[in-house]
């Protein structure tokens, strides 16, 4: 928003005492502040709060009412997955990556996916943060009725939800969440002698979410260097990383998803990445095509550590 | 009646089964045949289950409608719906209960009453299998590789002369395998899809009891046909490594085994079902022909996946449900083949081998189209 | 084989005709819900000439005959009511000509908009016709013949009014050219001669068969990318059409709405697809529809989809086969749909009343419409997927349909491909001397009554 630190402070008041703020009409939505605040204030679940309570639209109402009905369960979701046992990786909304859980990486893992394991951050998105707290206990409870000790989160936004944002509201969670990354390293370190180094330059697209689990950070750092790949030093990267833009567009603030994406592919390009490498399905989704245009590969990180034990990916 | 029945109903008769993925051509052989409805995957489906519901009774005609599927699997590669995978196992399973009924056409009877009688579909002598293989070593225990040869290779001129190419490939090459000889067994895939379960169940244990009397670890079939029911379906019977030729032929050249001289010609490779579709393997022919010097590959426009097949399928290289037309499949193929202006048509199938050298004659293209097994290719330029 | 079947195999030769119980069980039916009637006999001409004799051989028989295309109308349109020839055409199935510098093809009447597609791909890759979303088996001339629309129909019209010239068989066994193919060697246009062809589309053939066809092609760009934007209120539907091709920058404009996934429940998604040669013009393009929508952004009641680039491919198919794969949607293996032309601005009454039906029966729904011609109309699809293994779900959805074709007419549209008793409807309200004249045209082209019988007749 490009405000001085004055009036950025007049406008944190305000919201602290509950009042209305042009911030509220013009957040992004993308977690910065949360990692920014080192008081661990959480000021963005403050103003999606607010933006709720008065009744701010960040995005337009069929948008929002999509994604609403996109949580709910269907009959084809599945609440129970008996024979699930750890470790268990659970994949939340993103079904089509059942098929790359595979291989040494995740030999013996069992996988929980659907709306019954929806971790609800999303609605953060889209000012409606009741509907978090509204479902989550009974998502927690569905977890917990697996009696899992542990469970992997391969999207980083669920593993924000059951750390970050249920410390936020008080909300027990009677299960360690493992991040993926912490996972990743930790196999790979036991399979190390069967890592060839990549070799490869790659530019990270770090997703809102990571923004409320910046101790975890990393371990994106720890996996490259052990897979042989460079992380480009480039402008938007670590704190100051851009968002992708997919939740730009959803507010329809299409110069600024566009001024977005460029500067941050651009950034990539003039880093010279052959790689864009991502943590979030839906900056994959929202990203790719870009990247792609400009010659750069997109790719998952859990593929990308598979690529470096030699293994086959299927696109 | 199997579960097939519940489900056929679900086919919409969209027509994509007919075609591959850019709908140039029609892709299903017995459609490209006759051209009626009837003989799309959609129309046999319906009749299909007119015939359950007993709208239509069993006639000689719809015995041969159900029966020129050469089971390519166009269809389930092209089928836009969620059952697709499911298509030719209901065929199949449908072939079963008619078998059961004995409601077969007297071409499929014959088929199958000489592999059960005779080892081999023709009905020749079983002595007959290993003629063409005196000098062949036989197999013995601790070989590394069983070379089965199948029907095809075993008493079809055209088979025999590709079965010896690649014998003396493994030779050249110091490989350890051994054949059967006339201890084989037909391999009984095209038994298997025709629906004659018992038969087929009679096959597998014969083979692989066989094999674990001898302690077989490896078999390297020369048919996509075998190496398909052998890995896929043998299994419960037995366990064992099973490789199509090609793919050890494409090791062999890795290792430098084998010194290849130049060839400067045109080839275009025809990708059979049984190893393409069913299978998954493209690319381990294409790598051979790629590694001999000179060689330039020219594909067809229906290549991988989308392969028309040579209408050889569901014993077909025999009864030849699908000849006797212009619109024969491998006529249409190999024209295809001759447009690409390739000189070799290569293959890596006995059965494409025999429908494809026909086609070329009934073509009239014999000296401006050669059809060749890769083993053949590789033969001719290995010192 | 009887004297009939004996003289159509000494026309096609005896492997493309049959009287066998199986072919005539299939081609008895489309895969819609119209009861099944079988014909005499299935023959498969390869040439006009061949078309001619069959017709003349009918003529001195009083034989029906009805000509087929893909057999994908759904409606029945080419279920012999009365027995005779079914006419399969796909055999004829040559692409004649292409000019491109006039962009026009010429086929024959068999050639599948799927070969077509791949054909100018292939070879003119710089010019497309307007695909239908029918699966690519239909024909090209058959979606014609019935008035069908594409992926180009919002630019340019129905696919009819893009015929340049037809080569018919009449009724009576005449070979006809009609357009500029009949005075000139070039099918560029039918005018500026009188408009025969008119005579042959939307007739359903019951007034000759179309044996050739020249049709228009038109520009094919390099990239083509979709913007979907959607709302929940449907009376806003049709300013949203109204604004978009007012820009005239919008290639296809659908309008969709589907209770499944849960992803489109509650929501009315308008698919519009832009093309161009570079992502400059893509994105002035897309600029230009964004700002022509941003009264309806800066309200919040509607916005821009955020799509996923699966989804994109999906839509962005030609031919979508997701529309195709609605037939599985009650693992029944069918659809029928009432597609309705109806005036833009009677949108939100229509879906209403879809609502309203698919709650009445107790059957789930697809809807989809194509705007056609810059907003002039649209083709709305009352859609009901079936189950043929069940009667009960099948009575239900034939009566949800039959209720459909009613509404479109109360609303003020005209049911596109109709079934025979949505014809008969159509023809209750219609203008009498419009139907006089219908049936003159008829029984002066049909004086035997021989073309595709049971349709149009009042």
């Amino acid at each position: 928003m490009n405000l001085d630190k004055e009036v950025a402070k007049i406008e944190m008041q305000k919201m602290v005492r509950g009042e209305n703020s042009f911030v509220l009409y013009r957040c992004v939505t993308c977690y910065a502040c949360e990692e920014y605040c080192k008081r661990g204030n959480h000021p963005f679940y403050l103003i999606s709060d607010l933006q709720e309570k008065n009744s701010i639209l960040p995005m337009p109402k069929p948008l929002i009412t999509q994604w609403i009905n996109t949580g709910i369960p269907t009959k084809k979701d599945i609440r129970e997955f008996w024979g699930a046992v750890e470790p268990v990786i659970s994949l939340c909304l993103f079904p089509e990556y059942i098929n790359s859980i595979e291989g040494k990486l995740f030999e013996g893992f069992s996988i929980v996916v659907g709306r019954y394991f929806f971790c609800q951050l999303a609605y953060l998105h889209f000012g409606r943060p009741s509907i978090i707290r509204e479902r989550l206990s009974s998502i927690i409870e569905n977890i917990a009725n697996h009696g899992f000790q542990e469970i992997v989160f391969f999207h980083d936004e669920c593993y924000s939800t059951f750390t970050s944002y249920t410390q936020a509201y008080g909300i027990q969670v009677p299960f360690r969440s493992v991040h993926l990354f912490e996972y990743l390293y930790g196999r790979l370190r036991e399979l190390e002698d069967e890592i060839s180094p990549l070799n490869v330059k790659v530019a990270y697209q770090r997703p809102c979410s990571s923004r409320l689990a910046p101790e975890k950070e990393h371990f994106v750092d720890d996996i490259f260097n052990l897979i042989g790949v460079e992380r480009v030093e480039r402008e938007y990267d670590r704190e100051n990383s851009l968002c992708c833009g997919g939740i730009i567009r959803g507010q329809q603030r299409y110069d600024l998803f566009v001024d977005v994406q460029r500067r941050n592919v651009v950034d990539m390009v003039n880093a010279e990445a052959e790689y864009c490498v991502f943590n979030c399905p839906m900056c994959f989704a929202s990203l790719s095509e870009a990247v792609v245009k400009r010659d750069i590969k997109p790719i998952m990180m859990h593929e990308l550590c598979r690529l470096a034990l030699g293994e086959v990916i299927k696109s | 009646m199997s579960s097939y029945t519940k489900q056929i109903h679900r086919c919409f008769r969209c027509g994509y089964c007919k075609f591959p993925s850019d709908y140039a051509e029609y892709n299903c052989p017995s459609f490209s045949r006759f051209r009626f409805e009837t003989y799309s995957t959609g129309g046999r489906l319906w009749l299909l289950w007119a015939w359950v519901k007993k709208e239509v009774e069993w006639s000689e005609n719809l015995a041969k409608i159900m029966f020129s599927c050469v089971t390519c699997k166009n269809c389930v590669e092209h089928c836009p719906m969620k059952f697709k995978d499911d298509i030719v196992d209901w065929i199949v399973s449908a072939r079963k209960d008619i078998i059961e009924k004995g409601a077969v056409l007297s071409s499929v009877r014959d088929f199958l009453n000489n592999i059960h009688k005779y080892g081999n579909p023709w009905g020749e002598a079983r002595g007959k299998r290993a003629v063409w293989a005196e000098d062949v070593k036989r197999y013995k225990p601790g070989d590394e590789f069983l070379f089965y040869v199948g029907c095809v290779g075993s008493y079809d001129e055209r088979g025999q002369r590709m079965a010896r190419s690649f014998a003396e490939l493994l030779e050249k090459a110091d490989v350890s395998y051994g054949i059967l000889g006339s201890e084989e067994e037909c391999d009984g895939n095209e038994v298997y899809v025709l629906g004659e379960m018992g038969l087929f169940q009679e096959l597998a244990r014969k083979n692989t009891g066989k094999f674990k009397e001898l302690n077989v670890k490896k078999v390297v079939t020369l048919s996509p046909h075998a190496y398909n029911v052998m890995k896929n379906k043998y299994p419960r019977y037995g366990t064992f490594e099973v490789f199509h030729y090609t793919e050890v032929l494409l090791k062999i050249i890795q290792e430098a085994k084998l010194k290849l001289s130049e060839l400067n010609v045109e080839v275009t490779y025809h990708d059979p079902c049984f190893l393409g579709r069913y299978n998954n393997i493209y690319e381990v022919p294409r790598k051979i022909l790629k590694n001999i010097p000179g060689i330039k590959l020219v594909e067809m426009d229906r290549n991988r996946e989308n392969s028309f097949c040579c209408g050889g399928g569901s014993g077909n290289f025999v009864m030849d449900l699908l000849g006797g037309s212009e619109e024969s499949p491998s006529r249409i193929r190999v024209k295809e083949a001759y447009e690409t202006g390739a000189e070799i048509l290569a293959v890596a199938c006995p059965s494409c081998l025999t429908m494809f050298e026909d086609a070329v004659k009934n073509e009239g293209l014999e000296k401006e189209l050669f059809v060749k097994d890769i083993s053949e290719l590789l033969k001719e330029v290995s010192k | 084989m009887d004297r009939v079947c004996e003289r159509l195999a000494r026309i096609v030769g005896e492997n493309y005709v049959s009287n066998m119980k199986e072919e005539l069980y299939i081609y008895s039916q489309d895969p819609g819900m119209m009861e099944p009637r079988e014909p005499d006999y299935v023959v498969m001409p390869k040439t006009t000439v061949e078309v001619q004799k069959i017709v003349k051989l009918a003529n001195e028989e009083k034989i029906p005959v009805i000509p087929v295309g893909g057999s994908l109308s759904l409606s029945g349109l080419v279920i012999p009511h009365k027995g005779g020839i079914v006419l399969d055409l796909k055999r004829m199935d040559k692409i004649i000509e292409v000019n491109e510098r006039c962009r026009y093809v010429v086929i024959e009447a068999g050639v599948t908009t799927g070969r077509l597609k791949a054909y100018l791909e292939k070879h003119y890759p710089r010019l497309r016709f307007s695909i239908p979303d029918a699966p690519p088996s239909a024909t090209v001339v058959g979606n014609i013949v019935i008035h069908g629309q594409g992926h180009l129909s919002q630019q340019y019209g129905f696919n009819s009014d893009m015929v340049t010239g037809l080569e018919v068989v009449l009724p009576t066994g005449e070979i006809c050219k009609i357009g500029s193919c009949s005075v000139s060697p070039y099918w560029f246009s039918l005018a500026p001669l009188p408009d025969i062809a008119g005579l042959f589309l939307g007739w359903f053939g019951t007034t000759g068969i179309i044996t050739k066809l020249g049709l228009r092609l038109y520009p094919r760009k390099k990239l083509r990318d979709i913007e979907v934007f959607i709302v929940e209120d449907p009376h806003l539907v049709p300013d949203v059409v109204y604004r978009v091709t007012h820009t005239e920058m919008a290639e296809d404009i659908f309008v969709n709405a589907q209770p499944y996934p849960p992803i489109f429940k509650d929501i009315i998604m308008m698919g519009i697809c832009i093309t161009g040669d570079s992502e400059e013009e893509l994105e002035f393009k897309r600029r230009m529809i964004w700002n022509v929508l941003r009264t309806y952004i800066d309200s919040k009641e509607g916005g821009f989809m955020m799509t996923t680039p699966d989804v994109k491919r999906a839509l962005l198919e030609m031919p979508i086969t997701g529309t195709t794969r609605f037939a599985d949607v009650m693992k029944g293996g069918g659809f029928e749909y009432c597609g309705p032309i109806i005036p833009v601005e009677k949108y939100p009454e229509a879906y209403k009343k879809l609502l309203e039906l698919s709650s009445e029966y107790g059957v789930t729904y697809g809807n989809t419409c194509r705007v056609i011609g810059r907003g002039h109309c649209m083709m709305f699809a009352f859609g009901y997927p079936f189950n043929r293994a069940d009667p009960d779900n099948m009575e239900r959805t034939k009566k949800a349909l039959h209720e459909s074709n009613v509404a479109s007419l109360d609303i003020g549209g005209v049911p596109w491909k109709p079934e025979v008793p949505a014809q008969k409807m159509i023809m209750a309200r219609m203008d009498k001397n419009t139907l006089e004249l219908m049936k003159r045209i008829k029984r002066f082209l049909d004086p035997n009554g021989i073309m595709n019988p049971g349709n149009w007749e009042g």
